[in-house]
């Protein structure tokens, strides 16, 4: 076998091999989410903004102490977002039927991408569905605030000697450990959130749809955006239009960087053999012979160096 | 056994008593229903039932195919045709007061054939049925309308007593 004829198969094993292997295959797969996992189905045409979700989460998850009462409508004033005080936040949306609102927590999703992106391990799907974290172990490092699509951990900036970040967590600790629905989904006056099975939310979603064609937007959102969230919303106006973002897709975050840390066990692997082979193979020549060709190219390789 | 045999009748006997209207049944109906789900953060809800009669007549607006005249909804009437008034009117005879609790969610999960999988808890029940028809009709509806918040109430919605010191604080600093 000639060294150029080698030379070219590497060229093209390599080169299939980096096309032929699928995106996915470099990774574990995606993941559809528990089969016992469970969520909340939010269906913003039921809710009046009443804010008694804000007030449930922030005693069940003993919370500071609120700027304003919770029955004080002036905060839809301004677009919030969940913070250290409030792990979810409802915003108002002015529209040509009427108010919309719309509440904002975690959303669990099924691959989180806050999960994908710290580096102590600090966060867990548990099998119940809730993404919750060790707030021990977390450092600091605000890498999950800005992997997560939705904009949802906040920070403890009040603290200065120990800052981590502090997020819904499902009432994981304290409710759904034990079989109960967030504190949230208890309170709620209107039954705007649905709590239960994601799936049978699915479900129970489409046939709303199915059921009153005209009073939403045939959609829910969560159900396949960014690999499927445990929380699922029915609109009656486009999601876009109350602050949800469409662009996302429906790729779990994990997979922009499925591919790249696919090549990590390759680059480990295969490359040392790989070059260690190349210079085998060259080594081996030169013992073969073309001795003086070899001795002319060091010599004037020495000569560069001087220079 | 005989004074339970008593007991479950005349529980019947109540339930439906307290909850057919006199106008649709020609039945002695309460003039008025205290409404004490929401006590641990509200004072009981005095809900004037002969004024609602008075005001709407039909007793199936608010009541299912149960009671008054039968259900013209197309989605209902696939099934409910022909469906004959029931005993149990009350809305807390069919919603449940824990409509997520883990058993109530496994029921569910095992009664597959059961279609009503999407039926809304007691007080979702109440409120979407009130409050749909306040906001349509423009009757009250703010919360403190109907409901009287006690001191429990107060302190979870950090208002009324409960109210942040801070807030009064700010509002007064505002102003500089």
């Amino acid at each position: 076998m000639k060294r150029r004829d080698f030379l070219k198969g590497c060229m093209i094993c390599g080169a299939a091999s980096s096309l032929g292997i699928s995106k996915k295959a470099w990774g574990s797969g995606s993941f559809e989410g528990y089969p016992e996992g469970m969520g909340v189905l939010v269906d913003l045409t039921r809710c009046i903004g009443c804010r008694s979700c804000e007030a449930a989460c922030n005693k069940e998850q003993q919370l500071p102490e609120p700027k304003v009462p919770f029955d004080d409508q002036s905060v839809f004033e301004e677009k919030r977002r969940p913070s250290e005080e409030a792990y979810t936040v409802v915003n108002r949306y002015e529209q040509k039927g009427g108010p919309v609102y719309r509440k904002i927590q975690c959303n669990h999703c099924n691959e989180p991408a806050c999960l994908t992106s710290c580096f102590v391990n600090a966060y867990t799907k548990t099998k119940e569905g809730a993404v919750i974290y060790n707030s021990k172990v977390c450092v600091g490092c605000r890498n999950c605030m800005i992997a997560c699509p939705f904009n949802v951990p906040g920070y403890s900036y009040s603290s200065a000697t120990n800052p981590v970040v502090k997020k819904c967590i499902l009432c994981y600790d304290t409710r759904l450990k034990y079989g109960k629905p967030p504190a949230c989904v208890e309170i709620c006056p209107q039954e705007v959130l649905t709590f239960g099975y994601r799936k049978d939310l699915i479900k129970i979603g489409h046939e709303r749809i199915r059921e009153t064609p005209d009073k939403y937007v045939d959609h829910i959102y969560g159900e396949k955006e960014v690999g499927g969230t445990g929380w699922l919303y029915l609109s009656s106006v486009p999601f876009d239009k109350v602050g949800f973002d469409n662009t996302l897709g429906n790729e779990p975050i994990i997979s922009n960087v499925k591919e790249f840390l696919g090549t990590v066990p390759m680059v480990l692997t295969i490359w040392p053999a790989l070059f260690t082979g190349f210079h085998l193979l060259s080594t081996r020549k030169k013992g073969h012979g073309d001795d003086h060709g070899h001795d002319a190219h060091s010599k004037s390789e020495q000569e560069d160096a001087k220079k | 056994m005989y004074a339970m045999k008593n007991w479950l009748i005349g529980g019947i006997l109540m339930l439906a008593l307290s909850a057919v209207p006199p106008v649709c049944q020609g039945m002695n109906m309460p003039d008025s229903i205290t409404l004490d789900s929401l006590v641990q953060l509200y004072d009981k809800v005095k809900f004037d039932h002969a004024k609602h009669i008075n005001l709407i007549k039909d007793c199936a607006v608010c009541h299912h195919h149960t009671t008054g005249t039968l259900v013209e909804d197309p989605n209902c009437v696939r099934c409910h045709k022909n469906s004959s008034e029931t005993k149990i009117v009350a809305c807390k005879g069919c919603h449940s007061a824990q409509p997520f609790s883990a058993e109530t969610l496994r029921e569910k999960r095992q009664g597959t054939k059961l279609y009503h999988q999407d039926k809304p808890g007691l007080k979702g029940a109440y409120h979407l049925n009130c409050m749909g028809c306040h906001t349509k009709m423009g009757g009250p509806t703010g919360c403190l309308d109907c409901h009287k918040r006690n001191k429990a109430g107060d302190a979870l919605y950090n208002s009324g007593k409960s109210a942040p010191k801070k807030a009064q604080g700010n509002a007064a600093g505002h102003g500089h």
